[in-house]
């Protein structure tokens, strides 16, 4: 493999000390190709939040090497756009103002910002609630603004944490389409972290499974299937197949424990 | 990101407004109070001063100039001490939710003063600071400012900490996140400090010209009830309860416009 874009060597990430010290992650190694698409799955307390957050900055890693573009991650910055679960839009200000938001740390002139946040706004078909405040939009929408206000900022690796877990599933798999269409046509890297088997399946090209308590790199599963992948891709055969391997991998050692 | 065409909206809901059927109900609800009252006092139930006759001191006290005299040296001295503590209470608050070790250190003080009825203070304000206006506002002050610190400082540390991260990966300072993310998701809670403040600062106001005062609704109540003069008593009852509403709803509204953003359930 060439130089990875995200490179986890030996990462352990330990919470608290002593007796309430609590092993999130142990000697998790891991890298994901500059163009590449990979989702994370895995059971509750498997970490993969957690990975995704030491990539993203927000939190520090106790030991061994994260690095993003072969240089340690030390704290956040708009190289990596993250898109949370939850939203994350700032409520006070207007659907294009969220965008603008990162555009205008960067320093970018009024009419230079409006025109980008008005284009990305436009790519997720909300130019027309450019001026509406989050709180008037569904779910479906916020979660478009909030991937719009990534992608203006340009970064280079997209780190999405259950971005689709809070719609219904309709507009689950509206989204995951048009995240597959637009991965096609910029390939940006992306980290994708799921609970949803299918999910991970569908969107990756790697499927990686985590293993909890503590969280560790259980298997990494090839998704040979053909991009783009349509709708027809989801009632294959071999995407159930796949998916039926991601399913024992996901569920095994719970089953094992049970 | 390809086009869609989907359009999905959901409509926020409406808060409650002034419409035409709630504004009747309330002035039917106020009719037919006064109407029982009027009741009382013609049935002779009690040595109540009728609604007509209240009414008719306060035109004469309005016409006299009185009234307005009170009214403004009450709204004055509420408005001068419940600004200084509101002025106070935003940067203290947000020293408070912001450092933790400024927390720590000024907390068991505003714990400690809260407790303490701002009334309580005036014997030593009045010692101290004199019989002029100062005690009467610092009394004021210290009120709104007890109330106003409160919830600032619970406004800071409540900011959602997802609204936080998000500025940071996005590339925010930390000047930036606390200019652009921590004062504005706390402007709804100061706000609701600033309404209890004012609240608190009415009702000290009105109790401090009570004990120690020479002008003011308070102050002429007290002179009333010396003089058994109940139409006077009702007259400053009333004018103490209306502008006490009109404040409160001058920062209601207010509040309203500068968080409409907010989800409201």
């Amino acid at each position: 493999m060439a130089d990875p874009k995200i490179a986890f060597r030996n990462v352990s990430k330990v919470f608290g000390t002593g007796a309430d010290a609590f092993t999130a992650i142990r000697d998790l190694t891991l890298e994901i190709a500059d163009g590449e698409i990979v989702t994370v799955v895995g059971p509750s307390g498997c970490g993969k939040s957690t990975a995704m957050n030491m990539v993203a900055g927000l939190i520090p890693h106790s030991s061994g090497e994260v690095l993003v573009d072969g240089r340690p991650v030390s704290g956040p910055g708009p190289d990596r756009g993250v898109i949370f679960q939850q939203y994350a839009l700032f409520p006070w200000l207007t659907v294009r103002e969220n965008v603008e938001f990162g555009l205008k740390l960067q320093g970018l002139g009024r009419q230079e910002r409006r025109k980008r946040a008005m284009h990305y706004l436009g790519l997720v078909g909300l130019q027309d609630f450019a001026e509406s405040y989050p709180k008037t939009l569904s779910g479906g929408m916020k979660q478009r603004c909030a991937i719009a206000r990534a992608y203006a900022v340009n970064p280079s690796v997209l780190l999405m944490d259950e971005p689709f877990g809070a719609l219904d599933a309709l507009t689950r798999v509206t989204l995951q389409n048009q995240l597959l269409d637009t991965w096609s046509k910029d390939r940006r890297t992306v980290m994708f972290i799921t609970h949803d088997v299918d999910e991970a399946v569908f969107i990756a090209s790697r499927v990686v499974v985590l293993a909890a308590r503590p969280g560790r790199l259980q298997e990494i599963i090839e998704v040979d299937l053909p991009y783009p992948r349509d709708e027809e891709v989801r009632l294959s055969p071999e995407f159930m197949e796949i998916r039926n391997r991601v399913w024992r991998a996901v569920y095994r050692r719970d089953a094992q424990a049970a | 990101m390809s086009l869609i065409s989907d359009v999905e909206t959901a409509e926020p809901k409406r808060r409650w407004r002034w419409d035409p059927g709630n504004v009747a109900w309330g002035v039917l609800s106020f009719a037919g109070g006064i109407g029982l009252w009027w009741l009382a006092t013609v049935a002779g139930f009690s040595e109540l001063p009728s609604p007509w006759t209240v009414l008719t001191r306060m035109i004469e006290l309005g016409i006299d100039g009185q009234l307005w005299g009170d009214m403004y040296a009450s709204l004055r001295r509420v408005l001068i001490g419940f600004a200084l503590g509101a002025v106070l209470a935003v940067p203290v608050g947000f020293l408070m939710g912001w450092y933790r070790i400024a927390r720590v250190i000024i907390d068991p003080w505003i714990q400690f003063f809260r407790v303490i009825p701002p009334l309580a203070i005036i014997p030593l304000a009045i010692v101290t600071l004199g019989i002029d206006e100062k005690p009467k506002t610092f009394v004021i002050f210290l009120a709104a400012f007890l109330s106003a610190v409160v919830s600032t400082y619970q406004g800071v540390v409540s900011v959602d900490k997802t609204y936080i991260n998000a500025a940071r990966v996005l590339g925010a300072s930390d000047g930036t996140i606390f200019a652009r993310v921590v004062i504005p998701a706390s402007t709804p809670f100061i706000l609701v400090g600033f309404r209890i403040g004012l609240g608190s600062a009415w009702a000290t106001v009105v109790a401090a010209e009570l004990i120690a005062a020479q002008s003011g609704l308070g102050f002429r109540m007290q002179q009333a009830q010396l003089y058994y003069d109940l139409p006077t008593i009702f007259v400053s009852l009333v004018a103490i309860g209306i502008l006490g509403l009109l404040m409160d709803r001058i920062v209601v509204r207010t509040e309203e416009r500068m968080t409409h953003w907010q989800e409201r359930v």
